[in-house]
């Protein structure tokens, strides 16, 4: 873990209240991908979690979903303004574990940690698909990132509005054997991709965080491996660890 | 830097800054960041007899300049805090540190208290009888000053080192407690655990916390830590931790200047980790600015 100061190069809106920003700083303590980065927002207590979406050099993406008033405010900032990160945080995506062909299964403000990770997971000769859901066409994002990359890419919306009519599970059946999966998202969708895929994968998950690095014990979890924080031992687990709550 | 430090029950602190309980774990994921033996000492998290998972999640929620938690108090119990803990802790943290400990009645504190109290690490034990977020634990022995003064009792008759008793907000006079406590043998009061807040999602119109109610802590509540810490001091004789809000050398210093001997600092410590490492480093200079020349010297100084 590392804190320091990054200074915005870009903030654009990427879809509906959807936008990518792009910062510059310090990225030697990010090591994997699936790991989060927490921002200090000015007239904010808490800071807010993000997931790193690409990685750069000493440039980081992160795509946020404008869904309260930290996100609104982030929505705002303009390019040079700066933010207080802590950076290298959670345990990240394990691509060693993922065979030939994964599966990277994405839902919504879920997507951009999938990007890196296809990123990674090419870079060590993998043949990557990826099914990103959507509820309705205006709020779909990255889709040419991810062609652009190599990655065979299928978009649901919920409502049919572009892509596969559904969930991301409706899109299953149009993909041929895949060896592993890598899912992120909300939990709903979590849950079904778990109960339909047939392979090992690896989920990642969200919480309330308190700090994000371990301290103060509010993102706790119960997994088959014992407690867990999320911001600290996940927010990546592995299929065979996790217990639903109700 | 001999003008910072302070004497807390009979040991020396090389100055008065502790990270409070329950916001600085055992002390390693702080000393992956800065050596840690710079602070005075720190309160690891709150201990039990038995281990606990605490609340269902979320535990977690904002509110202006200040957060809720209801975390419960996980922790994996004390023959693990032992066996695994303090030795980890060891490698970080080679001065004596305060043992924050909970239960659900007398005798699991005691237990626990005694446990800890024989463990060389340990400098002082810190009977938490404040914590909102566990049912029918801690805040009952924290709200009246004949049950603070039975589990003080108690724990004094059983453990060898400083005992100081740690109050809960939620009360309508602090001070009363803090005398029960120091008539019943504790050697000092730390104060203020968290006031009992809660939020509500518009949304779902349902409450934030999943435990409905949580303890409302950060610069939020500096305020009323200071006028608590003040009525202490005016009750009691032994020396007072002030905690509650503290976020800067000047929060220090108004702590003390109510009658803290020593400062806690909580939920600060989340939102920016190095902030007790930061503050030790700047308490020289903003002492210069308001001319005091020791630290010693201004415990309680606002009380003329
Ligand atoms: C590990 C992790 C990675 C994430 N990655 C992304 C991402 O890449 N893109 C993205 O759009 N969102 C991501 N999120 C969710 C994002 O953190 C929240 O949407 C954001 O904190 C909302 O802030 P707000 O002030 O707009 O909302 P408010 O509801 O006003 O926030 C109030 C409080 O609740 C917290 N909160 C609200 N929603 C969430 C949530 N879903 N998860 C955790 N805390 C929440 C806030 O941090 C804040 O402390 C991630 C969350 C986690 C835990
Ligand atoms: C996440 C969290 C967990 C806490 N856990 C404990 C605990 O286990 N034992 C305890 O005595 N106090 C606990 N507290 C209370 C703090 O030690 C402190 O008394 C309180 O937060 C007020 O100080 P602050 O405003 O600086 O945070 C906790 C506070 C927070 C924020
Ligand atoms: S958010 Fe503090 S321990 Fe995970």
């Amino acid at each position: 873990m590392k804190e320091s100061i990054f200074r915005i190069l870009t903030n654009k809106q990427i879809a509906h209240d959807t936008y990518e920003m792009i910062l510059r700083g310090n990225t030697e303590h990010i090591t994997r991908p699936g790991q989060f980065v927490n921002i200090k927002l000015d007239g904010f207590y808490l800071r807010r979690p993000f997931s790193v979406c690409d990685l750069e050099g000493d440039d980081l993406t992160i795509i946020y979903k404008v869904v309260g008033s930290g996100t609104e405010k982030m929505s705002t900032l303009v390019p040079n303004e700066e933010l207080n990160l802590l950076t290298g945080l959670g345990n990240g995506y394990d691509t060693k574990s993922s065979g030939k062909a994964p599966l990277l299964i994405g839902g919504g403000a879920g997507v951009p940690p999938l990007y890196w990770l296809a990123k990674e997971l090419l870079a060590e000769g993998k043949q990557v698909s990826a099914i990103l859901g959507f509820n309705t066409s205006n709020e779909v994002f990255y889709e040419a990132q991810f062609k652009k990359l190599g990655v065979s890419t299928l978009i649901t919306t919920a409502d049919g509005s572009y892509g596969i009519q559904g969930f991301v599970t409706d899109a299953l059946t149009n993909l041929e054997s895949f060896s592993y999966t890598y899912a992120c998202g909300p939990e709903p969708m979590l849950k079904a991709v778990y109960d339909a895929a047939e392979t090992s994968g690896q989920y990642s998950f969200e919480e309330r965080m308190g700090c994000g690095f371990g301290a103060c014990m509010g993102c706790t979890c119960k997994t088959l491996y014992g407690d867990k924080r999320i911001c600290r031992e996940g927010p990546v687990l592995v299929k065979e660890e996790i217990i639903w709550q109700g | 830097m001999a003008r910072l430090t302070v004497n807390l029950c009979g040991i020396e602190l090389d100055n008065p800054i502790i990270p409070a309980s329950g916001t600085f774990g055992f002390g390693y994921e702080f000393a992956e960041l800065y050596d840690i033996n710079c602070l005075g000492t720190f309160s690891f998290k709150g201990t039990t007899k038995d281990p606990r998972y605490g609340n269902p999640t979320p535990r977690i929620a904002e509110s202006a300049s200040g957060m809720l938690n209801a975390v419960g108090l996980q922790n994996p119990g004390v023959e693990a805090v032992i066996s695994e803990e303090l030795p980890k802790m060891r490698q970080v943290f080679d001065k004596p540190v305060m043992a924050n400990v909970s239960g659900f009645s007398i005798d699991e504190y005691v237990y626990t208290a005694s446990r800890l109290d024989v463990e060389e690490q340990v400098g002082w034990i810190e009977l938490n009888i404040s914590c909102p977020n566990v049912d029918g634990g801690g805040v009952a022995f924290g709200t009246s000053p004949e049950m603070a003064a039975k589990v003080t009792a108690a724990v004094r008759a059983e453990v060898k080192k400083p005992l100081i008793v740690k109050l809960s907000p939620n009360v309508t006079n602090i001070a009363a407690i803090a005398k029960a406590c120091e008539d019943a043998g504790a050697d000092g009061i730390s104060l203020i655990n968290t006031l009992l807040g809660m939020r509500i999602d518009l949304k779902t119109r349902q409450t934030l916390l999943a435990n409905t109610t949580g303890g409302l802590s950060g610069p939020a509540i500096l305020p009323v830590a200071l006028r608590m810490v003040w009525e202490t001091y005016k009750a009691v004789k032994i020396p007072i931790v002030g905690m509650g809000g503290v976020s800067s050398s000047e929060d220090v210093i108004e702590m003390m200047l109510a009658g803290a001997t020593a400062v806690g600092i909580g939920a600060a410590n989340l939102i920016d980790p190095y902030i007790c490492r930061d503050i030790i480093q700047t308490l020289p200079e903003t002492m210069d600015k308001y001319g005091i020349s020791n630290l010693k010297d201004i415990i309680g100084g606002a009380h003329g």
